[in-house]
């Protein structure tokens, strides 16, 4: 961890909470095209089919052969500081509040030439850099401009550090801490500095393996939570949500039935109810007081994860009710995530493969370690993305899915 | 023209009115509060649950229905201090009359006995009440009447931890409960109504390993009789001459039902049942 991120002072009590302001969001369908690269962490571009040209800004027809068949291409990123200043002033609230701002020209190897906000880690023009699409609080794709070395952490930088979701210095809420993957988050936002964390856990008279040693963590406050019970969520809600700065919703019921082998909707409802409503109440309950602390000094409210699973982009008929849930918890979330970016409050979602737990017993490796997801939700945090595909099947399903969704829902069949 | 007598019971009825309005009997209340909070039956998570109780708001006086409060549950049949009958268990499944809605209503008042296991079960949690322990009961109270509600107090109710009420460790729950033996004995030689706890079954915590499993929901409902659980101030309840009221929801087919279990106990008596 760097030393130039200092713990933020707590905050004066007497002085008003300031309101979250936003970069500029405006964009045009075909700008909007660079965010769904930022998304996964991509510096996509368009790129001519016809005469191969790449292109920067985005337009509605190639600039050298005016071809209107224009492709997002992953770049390599890779180019070189032409030249660099510095804003002092702007007409952008959001820039006002953040004066003086670096900005560089680049010119990326595959010969286009782009503005680009400057790590200040950046060697002086001319000289080597690496241009990354990130997501700005507005949730917008933005570019930055960074070290070519490429160890520098966005969340190290004193300006940039505002595109992360760092857990440095923040206190944390886990919503289920004591399931496999609940522990390993536990884990992994401490070892990634969090101040504390919350460790919700339901049904006190079941003590799974590694639980007690969860419990006995510094920085660990245990709390009952239920995301299938209103009242715990909103007791807690009312009792501790004004502090939490980053939600981690790990909760969910995965039973592994298709259709036609488990009779009746109960094991369905059981899913949907925490997965697809616990998501609700988690949201109803913390998500409007995080939205006013979304500006709450350097270590406000930032963001907000889902554990999702890559079921639900298509559906896995072997485990056919909890692909629903999952599916139907990935549309909350994509309401959720409208809601709280007005905030600069950025909701992640995560798209894993099959963990490896009791429940995907008899599916065959590879499988994702509990620990892995939680590294992808750290990095997620510490990044700036907002759909995480972590391991080989979840990589592997959105490439099929995006591909060809029809081909996938067949191939993922019977 | 001449009125016709009181048909008889109007003055035992009268009778029994005045002596719950005088305090002459007094009414205990034998019911857990229903709430998200009191611990809901575990099952092996692979099979098929039963919902915990669950309280949604449906209007609070606000713009969800304006001068109005009110809420929408959801719960097991099984849940908070509840009723068992017959057809609950595969034992009971062709009787006749076995369901909430057609269990004869005479049924759901009767006398009780309560058998004070309260110093057993805190020193083992796993106690099992035999034969010659509910023999040794009778010896002091005299022999259990039939058609008598035989109500196992453990002080159970009064663990209000409930990691403790369900005392789980990696080879399963620990409660007290009949042993098969015990079950046999009270349906046998005794022809009991049923049989009522504190615990979250009427069976042992263990009994899932008993000879047969579950003896208590084996044995009484196969022979049509019915289970109490969850309940609570057993400790007030004289070791005999209480009776319960503790009818079910009418549900339709309904193997069980959460319910409020009042006892009636001639004040005289109320108190402790150790003697």
């Amino acid at each position: 961890m760097s030393e130039t991120i200092k713990r933020p002072k707590r905050k004066n009590p007497i002085l008003k909470t300031r309101a979250p302001t936003l970069p500029p969001d405006r964009r045009s369908r075909v700008a909007l095209g660079l965010v769904r690269g930022a998304a996964l962490g991509n510096l996509e571009l368009q790129c001519c089919a016809a005469c191969g040209a790449v292109q920067y800004p985005p337009r509605e027809a190639c600039v050298r052969c005016l071809s209107p068949e224009l492709e997002w291409t992953v770049m390599s990123g890779r180019g070189e500081l032409v030249s660099e200043t510095t804003l002092h002033h702007s007409q952008e609230l959001f820039f006002r509040e953040r004066m003086p701002w670096r900005l560089g020209l680049v010119r990326l190897a595959e010969g286009v030439s782009l503005v680009a906000h400057l790590d200040a880690r950046c060697g002086p023009a001319p000289s080597p850099v690496r241009v990354e699409a990130v997501l700005d609080r507005a949730g917008q794709a933005a570019l930055v401009a960074r070290p070519a070395d490429g160890d520098a952490a966005l969340a190290d930088e004193p300006k940039l550090r505002v595109m992360t979701s760092d857990p440095r210095f923040r206190k944390v809420l886990v919503t289920d801490a004591k399931s496999p993957v609940g522990q390993a988050v536990v884990k992994a936002v401490l070892e990634a500095g969090a101040d504390l964390v919350w460790a919700g856990h339901c049904e006190p008279w079941k003590n799974p393996p590694g639980w007690p040693a969860i419990a006995e963590l510094p920085k660990v406050t245990l709390v009952p939570l239920d995301v299938t019970d209103t009242k715990s969520v909103n007791e807690l809600a009312a009792e501790l949500g004004f502090k939490v700065d980053i939600v981690i919703n790990t909760a969910e019921h995965h039973r592994t039935f298709g259709i036609f082998g488990r009779a009746g909707v109960e094991t369905a409802r059981a899913e949907m109810e925490t997965n697809c409503f616990g998501l609700l109440r988690l949201a109803q309950a913390f998500g409007p007081v995080m939205q006013s602390r979304g500006a709450d000094g350097d270590a406000g409210a930032v963001a907000w994860v889902n554990l999702l699973s890559i079921y639900a982009l298509s559906n896995f008929p072997q485990h056919a009710t909890y692909s629903a849930s999952m599916a139907a918890a990935l549309s909350v979330a994509q309401a959720l995530r409208s809601e709280m970016r007005v905030a600069g409050i950025r909701v992640v979602n995560i798209f894993p493969g099959p963990i490896d737990d009791e429940w995907n017993q008899l599916l065959l490796p590879p499988k994702l370690a509990p620990s892995a997801v939680a590294r992808a939700i750290v990095g997620a945090l510490k990044g700036s993305v907002e759909d995480v595909y972590p391991g080989d099947i979840a990589q592997d399903w959105l490439a099929r899915f995006r591909d060809n969704p029809k081909a996938l829902e067949r191939e993922l069949g019977r | 023209m001449k009125h016709s007598d009181p048909a008889p019971g109007t003055e035992i009825l009268a009778g029994f009115t005045t002596a719950l309005a005088t305090g002459a009997i007094r009414i205990i209340d034998l019911t857990q509060t229903l709430g998200p909070d009191f611990p809901s039956i575990v099952m092996p998570p692979e099979i098929g649950q039963s919902r915990a109780f669950r309280m949604e708001e449906i209007s609070r006086y606000d713009e969800r229905g304006g001068a109005w409060y009110w809420n929408n549950l959801s719960f097991g049949e099984h849940t908070g201090t509840h009723f068992d009958a017959p057809i609950h268990w595969v034992s009971g499944r062709d009787l006749p009359n076995s369901s909430t809605d057609t269990i004869p209503v005479a049924d759901f008042i009767a006398p009780a006995v309560v058998i004070d296991c309260s110093r057993e079960s805190a020193a083992d949690a796993d106690f099992l009440l035999t034969p010659d322990l509910i023999k040794a009961w009778e010896s002091v109270h005299g022999k259990i009447p039939p058609r008598c509600w035989v109500l196992m107090r453990t002080d159970w109710s009064k663990k209000t931890d409930p990691a403790a009420y369900q005392n789980f460790d990696e080879v399963g729950q620990h409660t007290p409960g009949p042993d098969p033996d015990a079950v046999r004995f009270l349906l046998n030689e005794r022809d009991v109504l049923g049989f009522g706890t504190e615990t979250i079954g009427t069976d042992a915590g263990q009994a899932a390993h008993f000879l047969p499993p579950y003896p208590c929901h084996y044995y009484m409902h196969g022979a049509g009789r019915y289970g109490l659980q969850c309940l609570t101030n057993l400790d007030l309840l004289p070791p005999t001459g209480s009776s319960l009221i503790a009818p079910p929801l009418k549900i339709q087919q309904g193997s069980g039902s959460p319910l409020r279990v009042l006892a009636l106990v001639p004040s005289s008596q109320a108190g402790a049942s150790r003697p």
